[in-house]
């Protein structure tokens, strides 16, 4: 099944670099293991999975099992409009998750989003429907609050030194009490018609349009991947095969455009949750491949070694919070929209817990340094899932509750034992 | 990451490339340092030894520019300088691989050799070239990591050591510390990383190297240094000292168990090579 190849020795690698790139540096060590061809991609995974590096394999899993077990009670719930419906309704509490990532990644935790979403609406709605302000500068003051609101966070935690769970708590209850000051003696503002909402409610690509973005997305998924490739051999550094570049290209096409296609039955892909997707693969690029998330990764592992290594961990610290009180905001005014009200109630509620049960059930960890912007893609997924497809048993809330603590506790509880797997497998 | 390791020949004749005289340092009411002097040559391994409270650790801070010196001169490639923070430590050359070794766990080898220090093509991190430069680096010190991208928790406590060595040698420093790098280490582990420091002798690095273990100092250094309570005990050229000797003057008593021990079966007395005062 495995063909594992015998690379020259220690002492040979410097003659072997000079007579030419016979074997790629990474790849001298002879105690490494390498697999070859489709078979040994097979050992590979299965390798990594034994040693408890699931990634998103268990949300995958789950992801499935939700869907066949609601749609066994009701074959509605995988008709268009229901999924539909569910990537509406995703996108708002999934983009405050987003950020609930952030502050994750650095060990951290943010208890305060909810609120922080709500006092967001409250004042845009206040602005601009008693105010009279324009939408666009409505919208501008309502993210400029959240992003205030996590800079003053980030002071407090990382000059102050207050902890973050203390200082989140805190402004949880306060920016309750500020929405309600805001709200003012009325309570609830309905939203007149706006851009804004016709954006978050009835904005839908055309099927031609949404073709032509998964075509796009796929030629990017596989230039980027050959650049890479051609870059690493260049640089005479193992490189993954081209096949398997082109077979994932061409599954992703297939998964992609039958989702678009399954969509396009009913209205099809919305802005709204299209802003989501572009916000979760913009902030993997920005964690994975810029400067600033390295060292948002470097500060959630070992906040003395990124002291040493010349981070600016204030600066790092800072940033974070206020781009997670920045995504509550975001995610608060599109939820408002959505409803076309604000009221007492928008960010009360589930909203801080679910946002930050996606993030966890999404494979973030709660200790920092390990997760993924996608963690609050599938995680908001799940538990919207969970919710439509209660709704649509017509099973009471108090259900959903009880479902979703269960499902919290069982993501964190696969995460647990994986990461003793990964402890004994050394894979950290 | 810079190019590192030019490969200058020994030379002893000259200068030390560090060497501070009369170094003293009070905490409050306790005097960690009295009248200390030290010097590192390069491509020489100086190895500094000395009880808990010798003041190794006050000392080696000193060094790194942790703690700065009441009293006292130190010297650097020549000319006189002050270590005002760490910082200005690494930016004359002198690097420090502390005990606790400050890799991220959660970034891979390469992330961590390259950590603060990225390369960046274009809008994003330049990966290849990180890597290139990492197997560099480590092929320099010919050091074996079986492959770059794990995680560090991934690796062995040896591996650990080398990535945090190999990360002191970014920016090409003159001098390198090394806080009980074998300290936790199994045998394999430790050969691999005395190895390592034969390999920056060689280089051309000045190495100190702070040790409880015998064994390790006198495998590696060409120089011991002994410390006792703040105060230099003793010096000695590797070649001519004995495990005994040593402990003698790190204890500060010529009448401990190993040289009663010696005693008995010898019969012979030893000199007492104590200059401080007394334990």
């Amino acid at each position: 099944m495995s063909t594992t190849q015998q690379p020259p020795g220690g002492l040979e690698v410097a003659e072997v670099e000079e007579a030419g790139p016979a074997v790629p540096a990474n790849l001298a060590d002879e105690r490494l293991l390498q697999e070859k061809g489709f078979a040994g991609a097979l050992t590979v995974f299965r390798r990594r999975i034994q040693g408890g590096d699931l990634g998103v394999l268990p949300v995958l899993i789950g992801i499935v099992a939700i869907a066949i077990v609601f749609y066994s009670q009701n074959p509605t719930f995988l008709s268009s409009r229901t999924l539909v419906n569910i990537t509406l309704f995703a996108a708002p509490i999934g983009i405050i998750a987003l950020g609930v990532v952030l502050v994750l990644l650095l060990g951290e935790i943010d208890l305060s989003v909810g609120s922080v979403s709500g006092l967001a609406a409250s004042i845009m709605a206040v602005l601009s429907v008693y105010q009279g302000w324009p939408v666009w500068a409505a919208l501008l003051i309502g993210m400029a609050t959240g992003a205030a609101i996590g800079c003053v966070y980030g002071v407090l935690f990382a000059i102050v030194g207050v902890p973050s769970f203390v200082i989140t708590l805190a402004g949880l209850l306060g920016f309750v009490g500020l929405q309600l000051v805001v709200l003012g003696p009325n309570g609830t503002i309905n939203l007149p018609d706006s851009w804004f909402v016709e954006f978050v409610r009835f904005s839908f690509l055309s099927p031609l349009q949404s073709y032509l973005l998964v075509l796009l997305v796929v030629a990017v998924y596989a230039g980027g991947s050959a650049y890479g490739i051609q870059r690493r051999k260049a640089a005479q550094l193992s490189a993954p095969s081209m096949t398997g570049v082109i077979v994932r290209s061409v599954l992703l096409a297939i998964a992609l455009g039958y989702l678009a296609y399954y969509l396009n039955i009913d209205r099809g892909i919305g802005y709204l949750p299209l802003l989501f997707v572009l916000l979760v693969v913009i902030m993997d690029l920005v964690l994975r491949k810029r400067r600033w998330g390295r060292h948002v990764f470097a500060v959630g592992g070992n906040v003395e070694a990124a002291r040493r290594s010349g981070i600016n961990v204030t600066a790092i610290r800072i940033s974070v919070f206020a781009l997670t009180g920045f995504f509550a905001a975001l995610g608060g005014l599109l939820a408002a929209a959505q409803l076309t009200s604000v009221s007492q109630m928008s960010g009360a509620g589930d909203t801080n817990l679910t946002a930050i049960a996606a993030a966890v059930i999404g494979g973030t960890s709660l200790f920092g340094g390990r997760g993924s912007a996608y963690s609050a893609l599938l995680g908001i997924l799940v538990l919207q899932m969970i919710q439509s497809g209660l709704n649509l048993l017509l099973v009471d809330s108090s259900v959903r509750f009880i479902v979703t603590g269960a499902v919290l506790l069982l993501a964190v509880s696969i995460d647990s034992v994986a990461r003793r797997a990964r402890s004994s497998s050394g894979r950290g | 990451m810079t190019d590192v390791l030019s490969p200058a020949p020994p030379t002893r004749a000259s200068e030390p490339v560090l060497s501070m005289s009369g170094v003293s340092k009070r905490f409050g009411a306790v005097q960690a340092l009295t009248d200390v002097d030290f010097a590192v040559h390069e491509g020489e391994v100086v190895a500094l030894v000395g009880d808990n409270g010798a003041g190794k650790s006050t000392l080696v801070k000193v060094i790194a520019g942790v703690h700065q010196s009441d009293a006292g001169t130190i010297r650097f490639d020549g000319r006189q300088v002050s270590v005002s923070s760490p910082t200005e430590a690494q930016k004359l050359g002198i690097a420090t691989v502390f005990q606790d070794l400050a890799l991220c766990d959660n970034l891979d080898v390469v992330a961590n050799l390259s950590l603060g220090q990225e390369n960046v093509r274009g809008v994003f991190l330049d990966e290849v070239e990180m890597e290139r430069q990492a197997w560099k680096l480590l092929r320099q010190l010919s050091a074996k990591i079986p492959s770059v991208r794990i995680p560090i928790a991934g690796l062995s406590g040896g591996q650990r050591q080398t990535v945090a060595i190999a990360r002191s040698l970014i920016g090409d420093p003159k001098v390198i510390m090394l806080d009980e790098p074998t300290a936790a280490l199994g045998v394999a582990q430790t050969a691999e990383v005395l190895n390592l420091v034969e390999r920056l002798r060689e280089n051309g690095h000045g190495v100190i190297l702070i040790s409880h273990n015998m064994a390790d100092v006198q495998a590696v250094a060409d120089r011991i240094v002994v410390l006792r309570l703040g105060r230099n005990a003793a010096e000695f050229k590797v070649a001519d000292v004995t495990t005994e000797q040593l402990v003698a003057a790190i204890t500060g008593a010529s009448d401990n168990v190993v040289t009663q021990r010696r005693d008995r079966t010898a019969g012979s007395s030893t000199t007492s090579l104590d200059k401080g005062a007394p334990a």
